[in-house]
């Protein structure tokens, strides 16, 4: 430890004494460091997890922005909104940085200048849109369960298609995309056997077969039966 | 016909009497040769005819329920659903998405009828027809709105089930 001589100044300290005090200011430093380093990162990533962020581009702002603020996640009757990165960020901080390195090519496409119109937006747009419902499926739409709960779906306040189809799908082992597809969006081509080919989402995209388990078949071929009458 | 001189002149005199007194009796506006008297339109909302439904109107579209009895025959069966939400593009049917004879057993909903097939020329397509394209255009939803006028419209006899 410092000694101190009789006028009250510090003596000279040893070697060791040295060697001591130089470990505590650099662990010191690099603990002060890591915080600015750390809190920098993580303001950066929360930066660009803000709609604002989101749509400061004008790709999104022309495009997909438009788009969604004519729906229930961008205006309700309760005022509780999603924003971009609560359907496209994961929440959970390693998948969230995963996607954030995937984001960051989609900004060098930008930069390149390869999707700088709606014609070309809306070019890329299936492609865009097969890999968002690819990543959600995968992820059982992890996103949209973030704020969705099924467990506490009450099916008696649910409308009756609601409730059949949530009841029946989710059993089957459907996930919310599979049902929910255009939610926020315009939808891009989507094959519906209706008129010419539009080389758009093939059905076995747009409605993904799921294994079924064995008590399931039953439901649809009752629907059919009641169906086929009211139909003219 | 004894003296024609005379009847033409007093006839000429009589036509030009009566461009005269018609000439000065038209309203000025008819003068202008194209224009005719504008016709005040009216709604029945009371509202200007451009005007968009009023937001906030108190009224609600209908819950999900059965399929709607008809009311008259060829009647365009009611979406008793909300369609909120739902768009019929280019791209994609939304409609269609559940009332296909692909889809309609998984979801369902009531097929699209078989003339639908149609085209307007008579032929027979293995899907619904351009002309049955837009969905909208015959089959509509319903909200609680009170009807604008009263009336005494009831439905036909042979399609009332009781
Ligand atoms: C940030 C939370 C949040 C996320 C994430 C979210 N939602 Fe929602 N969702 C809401 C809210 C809030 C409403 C509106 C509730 C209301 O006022 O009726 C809503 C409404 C809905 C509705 C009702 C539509 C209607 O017209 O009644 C559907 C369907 C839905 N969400 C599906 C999804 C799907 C699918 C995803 C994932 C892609 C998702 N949501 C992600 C919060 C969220
Ligand atoms: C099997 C298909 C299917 C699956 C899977 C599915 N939904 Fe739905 N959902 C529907 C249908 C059909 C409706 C009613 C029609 C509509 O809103 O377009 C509906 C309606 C809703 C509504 C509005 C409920 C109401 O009656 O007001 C919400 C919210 C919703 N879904 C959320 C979800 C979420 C979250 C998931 C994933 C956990 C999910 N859905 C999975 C088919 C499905
Ligand atoms: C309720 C969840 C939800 C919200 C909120 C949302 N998206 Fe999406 N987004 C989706 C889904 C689901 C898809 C997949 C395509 C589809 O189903 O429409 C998608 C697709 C996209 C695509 C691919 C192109 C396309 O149209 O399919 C882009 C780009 C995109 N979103 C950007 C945004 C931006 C920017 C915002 C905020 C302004 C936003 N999204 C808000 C759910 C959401």
């Amino acid at each position: 430890m410092a000694k101190f001589n009789e006028d009250g100044f510090r003596e000279p300290a040893n070697f060791t004494d040295r060697i001591r005090l130089a470990g505590i200011g650099f662990i010191g430093m690099v603990f002060v460091a890591g915080i600015i380093v750390w809190g920098g990162f993580n303001t950066v990533l929360e930066l660009t997890n803000r709609e604002e962020f989101c749509i400061s581009c004008h790709e999104m702002n022309d495009n997909v922005f438009q788009e969604y603020r004519n729906t229930i996640h961008y205006s309700n009757r309760s005022g509780v909104r999603a924003t971009c990165p609560d359907c496209h960020v994961p929440k959970e901080w390693g998948h969230k940085i995963i996607r954030k390195i995937q984001a960051s090519n989609e900004v060098l496409h930008k930069v390149l200048g390869s999707i700088d119109t709606p014609e070309k937006f809306n070019a890329k747009r299936l492609k865009l849109a097969e890999n968002e419902w690819a990543r959600m499926r995968k992820t059982d739409s992890r996103e949209c369960r973030n704020c969705h709960h099924f467990e506490y779906f009450d099916y008696a306040e649910q409308g009756r298609r609601s409730a059949k189809m949530h009841q029946t799908g989710l059993n089957e082992g459907k996930t919310c995309i599979d049902c929910h597809k255009g939610i926020a969006h315009t939808l891009p081509e989507v094959e519906q056997g209706i008129g010419a080919d539009k080389h758009g989402a093939a059905p076995e995209v747009f409605h993904p077969e799921t294994k079924q388990p064995a008590t399931a078949p039953a439901e649809p071929a009752k629907a059919t039966a009641t169906q086929d009458t009211t139909a003219k | 016909m004894k003296n024609p001189t005379r009847t033409s002149r007093s006839r000429t005199l009589a036509i030009l009497l009566a461009l005269g007194l018609g000439l000065t009796s038209l309203p000025p506006a008819a003068l202008a040769l194209d224009a005719p008297a504008p016709v005040k339109l009216q709604s029945l909302r009371g509202a200007e005819i451009q005007a968009m439904d009023p937001e906030g109107d108190g009224t609600r579209n209908d819950k999900d329920r059965p399929p709607i009895p008809r009311d008259f025959v060829q009647q365009p069966p009611l979406i008793p659903h909300s369609v909120k939400g739902y768009a019929i593009t280019k791209n994609f049917n939304k409609c269609m998405d559940c009332h296909s004879w692909t889809r309609y057993k998984e979801t369902g909903a009531t097929k699209v009828s078989i003339t639908h097939f149609k085209t307007r020329d008579g032929q027979e397509l293995d899907s619904i027809s351009p002309r049955r394209y837009f969905c909208s255009q015959c089959h509509i939803p319903q909200s609680d709105a009170k009807p604008l006028v009263n009336n005494t419209f009831r439905r036909a006899e042979g399609l009332s089930s009781k």
